[in-house]
């Protein structure tokens, strides 16, 4: 498991700072890595920029922030913009298609989205898109095993709305598998994935 | 004593700092807290007001920091284990009390989660920069620990140690967290309340006839009367005798104020808790804390990938300083480098115990964010050509 560093941004109220939660709790409780998370803390409360850190490794992490991320996830185009010039040349940028226009990307990185809101609409509560978006992630990311990241949402939303995330979990694993099905990453990003070998 | 399990969350957490160190705040056995929440530490007694009635204690938010370190005191007085929780503009408010606590001898604990200063300074970023404020702050002599976590497991773990010294030594803990570890996110382990030791209150056993509240029995730490059990006590923060009257004696001073410091300083080789790493041959040893300690190791191992020869000591106490463990190396090593989110505190510290047998080289930063491991390397590289 080689270091991954992740920035997860949007706007506050999307559950950015709940998706690098789920997915470092998979990470660090359910595969028995390592996972650091720290969150842009600001003032802004809903509907300002927000923003997550997250590193993921298989041994203890020390620097606790993000400085050249491997991935990104943006959900909103003011983070797209803000956030997108930090990426990796090579890295993955993941984007919510219908909140997100992908314009002057540097360097050469694989661009996946997903149009996760309308998707946790068709769910019937729009609030569940960021596990649309952590089903995706665990898709085309292949860092963390889906069984993982299943039980780091089963155990961090409420009961009441245990069985909506893991359905939406489950529909932007799907899309996911169904995206890097048809546009496979190349080499170099296959090597920022967790081996399951 | 074991840990009452009515406070623990046994299992599997992935908590931040400041959440980490409320539940070692329950698993050490704290049933009550005074605060007036400030960031970045809020989250202490936001999730403590939340938790602590389901075990039967109560939070009580306070109009000021005054009121709540005074408040806490009452708290303990009245038999709980207690503390309270703040950053530097409300720290800086609790220093009478602070004095108090030394001065009465009750056991509690101060959390500050550092932020950036002077005044309200940056309230949700990063720095170290009360840690002279945390041992010299209140006026007159006297002496308080001071424990310095580096990860959300360590404010889990070294919560649980703070209140067990507070209890040990009657005297007032101070737990320096940063913003940085009160607000990251890890995994934290917290274990069954039957492998968790917690230090009970000293109470007691003499009648109600023969006790006296500041009398020692040649350990340096008298013993507490448990309230409502018919013992009568003054407790106050004038000089006072073994019967816990004012005596404004020079006589009676003299021995209060010394046992007041040396009770914690004949501790200190117990008190200060450190970790090491690859001093056996090192030349420069970079001494660093908190959030700082996490920075200097990327550092330090780039050092070493370049064949310098650099080792580690991270003080988790500082203090009581850890002053004869900084002697012993400057006799064989040629410099100590120090970075702390601050224009230097506690590298004077060091610069003291070296006493001239080795160089010091403080790597400054004002606060706001950590330091890049790069400026701590050059100070590393620079001192290894001196």
């Amino acid at each position: 498991m080689r270091l991954s560093e992740i920035r997860v941004a949007g706007f506050g109220g999307q559950g950015v700072i709940l998706s690098a939660i789920l997915l470092g709790k998979a990470a660090s409780i359910y595969e028995n890595g390592f996972a650091t998370m720290t969150q842009n803390f600001g003032p802004e409360a809903r509907g300002g920029a927000c923003s997550a850190q997250l590193i993921l490794s298989d041994e203890p992490v020390l620097y606790p922030y993000v400085t050249r991320p491997d991935i990104m996830v943006v959900m909103s185009q003011e983070a797209y913009n803000r956030f997108a010039p930090e990426l990796k040349p090579a890295g993955m940028l993941i984007v919510e298609e219908d909140l997100v226009r992908v314009t002057d990307l540097k360097g050469d990185p694989k661009v996946y989205s997903i149009p996760a809101t309308r998707m946790a609409e068709e769910l019937g509560k729009r609030m569940v898109l960021n596990s649309v978006m952590v089903g995706f992630f665990t898709a085309v990311t292949k860092l963390l095993t889906a069984d993982a990241v299943r039980k780091a949402v089963a155990d961090s939303v409420p009961p009441s709305f245990r069985e909506l995330n893991l359905q939406a979990f489950e529909k932007g694993y799907e899309y996911g598998n169904k995206e890097l099905a048809a546009a496979p990453p190349r080499q170099g990003l296959q090597e920022l994935a967790y081996s399951s070998e | 004593m074991k840990a009452d399990p009515r406070g623990v969350l046994t299992g599997t957490h992935f908590l931040d700092g400041d959440h980490a160190c409320c539940e070692g705040a329950l698993a050490a056995g704290a049933r009550f807290a005074a605060g007036y929440p400030i960031t970045p530490s809020t989250e202490v007694v936001e999730r403590f007001a939340a938790r602590v009635p389901t075990v039967g204690g109560c939070f009580i938010q306070m109009e000021d920091e005054l009121a709540a370190s005074i408040a806490l005191q009452g708290g303990v007085w009245g038999g709980a284990k207690a503390f309270t929780v703040t950053s530097g503009p409300g720290f800086s408010l609790m220093m009478e009390h602070i004095g108090y606590a030394a001065m009465t001898e009750t056991p509690c604990v101060f959390v500050d989660v550092q932020r950036g200063g002077p005044s309200t300074g940056l309230p949700t970023l990063p720095a170290q920069a009360d840690m002279m404020q945390a041992r010299w702050g209140s006026h007159g002599d006297y002496e308080i620990i001071a424990l310095c976590p580096n990860s959300p497991q360590e404010c889990f773990d070294l919560t649980i140690q703070a209140f067990n010294f507070a209890e040990e030594f009657r005297v007032p803990v101070m737990f320096m967290m940063d913003e940085v570890v009160g607000h990251m996110t890890e995994k934290v382990v917290i274990p069954p309340a039957d492998e968790i030791d917690v230090t009970p209150r000293k109470h007691t056993h003499k009648s109600v006839e023969d006790y006296l509240p500041y009398s020692t029995n040649g350990d340096m730490v008298p013993e507490m009367a448990h309230a409502g059990d018919g013992y009568n006590f003054h407790v106050t923060g004038l000089t006072h005798d073994e019967h816990g009257y004012p005596n404004m004696t020079p006589q009676v001073q003299d021995k209060l104020v010394r046992r007041l410091q040396n009770k914690i300083r004949s501790a200190a080789d117990r008190i200060c808790l450190f970790e090491e790493d690859r001093l056996d041959d090192a030349d420069v040893v970079v001494v660093s804390y908190g959030i700082t300690s996490r920075v200097a190791q990327r550092a330090i191992d780039a050092a070493r990938d370049q064949g310098l020869k650099v080792g580690k000591l991270r003080l988790i106490t500082a203090w009581p300083f850890p002053e004869k463990k900084i002697a012993e190396l400057a006799a064989h090593v040629k410099a100590f480098v120090v970075p702390e989110l601050n224009l230097g505190q506690m590298v004077h510290e060091v610069k003291r115990a070296a006493d001239g047998n080795a160089k010091t080289f403080a790597v400054s930063h004002a606060g706001g964010a950590v330091h890049n491991p790069d400026e701590i390397l050059n100070t590393i590289v620079e001192a290894s050509r001196c």
